[in-house]
């Protein structure tokens, strides 16, 4: 479980994020959405410590990271695995040296076993006959399903993805959702994913943080978004004329 | 300016600093060290060669032409050229060639990873990005670019062994002679030692460049070609101050 408690992060003058409180439990899939610029990156990027926050906590299960040493931290970020926007993978190594590199820098495997884990994790995004093309060679889906791949070969407890689905066809944004959901629940991750993509959200959201202007404008479930009437969620979930429609078709239902 | 330099100096001190730092797993650093040797060093062969062969022709020619004295034995064509390569050409030209060639290579290839956010994909695994990604360039040219030199003295010798011949300047007996004529073993030791200096500024400064670019395309660009010219002139300057100091 992740907690963030009253989380203070700026930039000089500029306060980006002012006080957010939220708890990512296991097994879920939580989403943070919100416009550009409502902090949703800072507030992930703070979360994996890649930003140094000005005020509050992160507890990685109890775990204050702030209060953790060099050691300590560098250890934590051994249970994380990160999906970027863009899959960052390494453009010098092939598809199998890049799930394999995780592996090699931190595992004690012997080299048979670190192949096998990297093939499995693979053939778990559905990717089995890629190993040795490299990154360029790819499409836009297998890289994500690549990065999947690498963020879950050292068997993480958090997996963070930032935009998974930018950049994808409709058809891809569903099969790279349903990978995050099914990987969530059956390693039992604490999953966070930062997005845009209001299908996604529908989709895969098991809890939802909105962000605003640097605090949190609401919290629920993919069901409960449908209903709610936070102003803040009509502003940026209905502002679409298709949600408008699906939002006056599921009342008209009732 | 003074300020701007002292910032950006400074910038460059501390991530020496997170650089000279205890690797994760050696055998990972060792296979990025072999493939930096094989990009910075084996595959500057080449260019090294072709550069030093002519150029030591070159000296040898204008060096044979305005020599050419009655008074003055042709030997000295040779004994002018060797000082020439050895002090000069090779440690500092070829190091300026490679500022150029490796320079941008690392400052490019940092940059690119900066802005594609493999760099904080490595930092996210808890790797130490700085050490990885720059410890292996530097050792690369540290340990390859006095090879390369050493390379390049004798094959711009060579060259202006050569030339001389070819045209029939200075024959190749008295070439020969000169090359061995009063030389000071000193001076290659002054060489090499300055070729691990600027290996060491070419690395270090052209990934602090690359490392640090914020942006995207335009911004690697404009890092690649700053990280040639503050190279450069580090060498230049560098050059001055080792000479005064190690050859007065």
């Amino acid at each position: 479980m992740i907690e963030a408690k009253n989380v203070v992060k700026t930039f000089g003058e500029t306060t980006v994020l002012k006080g957010v409180d939220a708890v990512f439990k296991p097994g879920n899939v939580n989403m943070i959405i919100g416009q550009s610029g409502s902090g949703k990156t800072v507030f992930m990027k703070s979360l994996l410590g890649l930003h140094q926050i000005d005020g509050g906590e992160i507890l990685y299960d109890g775990r204050n990271v702030t209060d953790l040493s060099k050691q300590e931290r560098k250890d934590l970020r051994k249970e994380i695995g990160m999906v970027f926007q863009f899959g960052a993978l390494f453009d010098s190594l092939t598809v199998i040296q890049n799930v394999l590199f995780p592996l090699e820098m931190f595992s004690n495997l012997p080299a048979k076993e670190m192949l096998e884990r990297a093939e499995f994790c693979l053939q778990r995004v559905n990717l089995p006959d890629s190993n040795h093309r490299y990154p360029a060679e790819i499409s836009g889906g297998m890289k994500k399903r690549v990065a999947i791949a690498r963020a879950i070969a050292m068997s993480p407890k958090y997996l963070f993805c930032d935009e998974p689905n930018s950049g994808l066809d409709p058809e891809t944004s569903i099969v790279i959702d349903n990978l995050i959901s099914e990987i969530t629940q059956e390693f039992n991750i604490t999953t966070v994913i930062n997005t845009h993509d209001m299908n996604s959200v529908l989709e895969a959201g098991d809890h939802i943080i909105l962000l605003k202007n640097g605090t949190k404008s609401w919290e629920g479930s993919k069901d409960e978004i449908l209903y709610a009437d936070s102003e803040a969620v009509q502003e940026f979930v209905f502002k679409s004329a298709l949600f408008k429609r699906v939002k006056k078709a599921l009342m008209t239902r009732e | 300016m003074i300020q701007r330099f002292l910032t950006g100096f400074g910038a460059y001190l501390i991530l020496l600093s997170k650089v000279f730092q205890k690797p994760e797993k050696g055998s990972m650093y060792r296979k990025a060290l072999l493939k930096e040797l094989q990009l910075h060093g084996l595959d500057s062969l080449a260019i090294v060669s072709i550069i030093s062969l002519f150029v030591g022709a070159v000296v040898t020619i204008q060096t044979a032409l305005n020599l050419d004295d009655p008074l003055i034995p042709d030997y000295y064509v040779a004994i002018a050229t060797r000082e020439s390569i050895i002090l000069e050409f090779s440690p500092t030209m070829i190091s300026l060639i490679l500022a150029g060639k490796v320079g941008s290579n690392i400052a490019s290839t940092l940059g690119t990873m900066r802005v594609s956010e493999q760099i904080e994909a490595l930092e996210v695994m808890g790797v130490n990005a700085p050490t990885y990604l720059i410890l292996p360039k530097i050792l690369a040219c540290v340990l390859f670019n006095p090879i390369l030199i050493t390379l390049s003295m004798f094959l711009g010798l060579f060259g202006g062994y050569f030339a001389a011949g070819f045209t029939g300047m200075v024959s190749n007996t008295d070439f020969i002679m000169g090359l061995q004529m009063a030389f000071i073993p000193y001076y290659v030791q002054y060489a090499l030692l300055k070729t691990v200096v600027f290996a060491f500024l070419i690395s270090s400064i052209s990934a602090y460049f690359g490392y640090t670019v914020k942006g995207g395309a335009v911004e690697v660009g404009e890092a690649s070609t700053k990280a040639v010219v503050a190279s450069s002139v580090a060498i230049i300057v560098a050059n001055y101050f080792l000479t005064d100091l190690l050859l007065s």
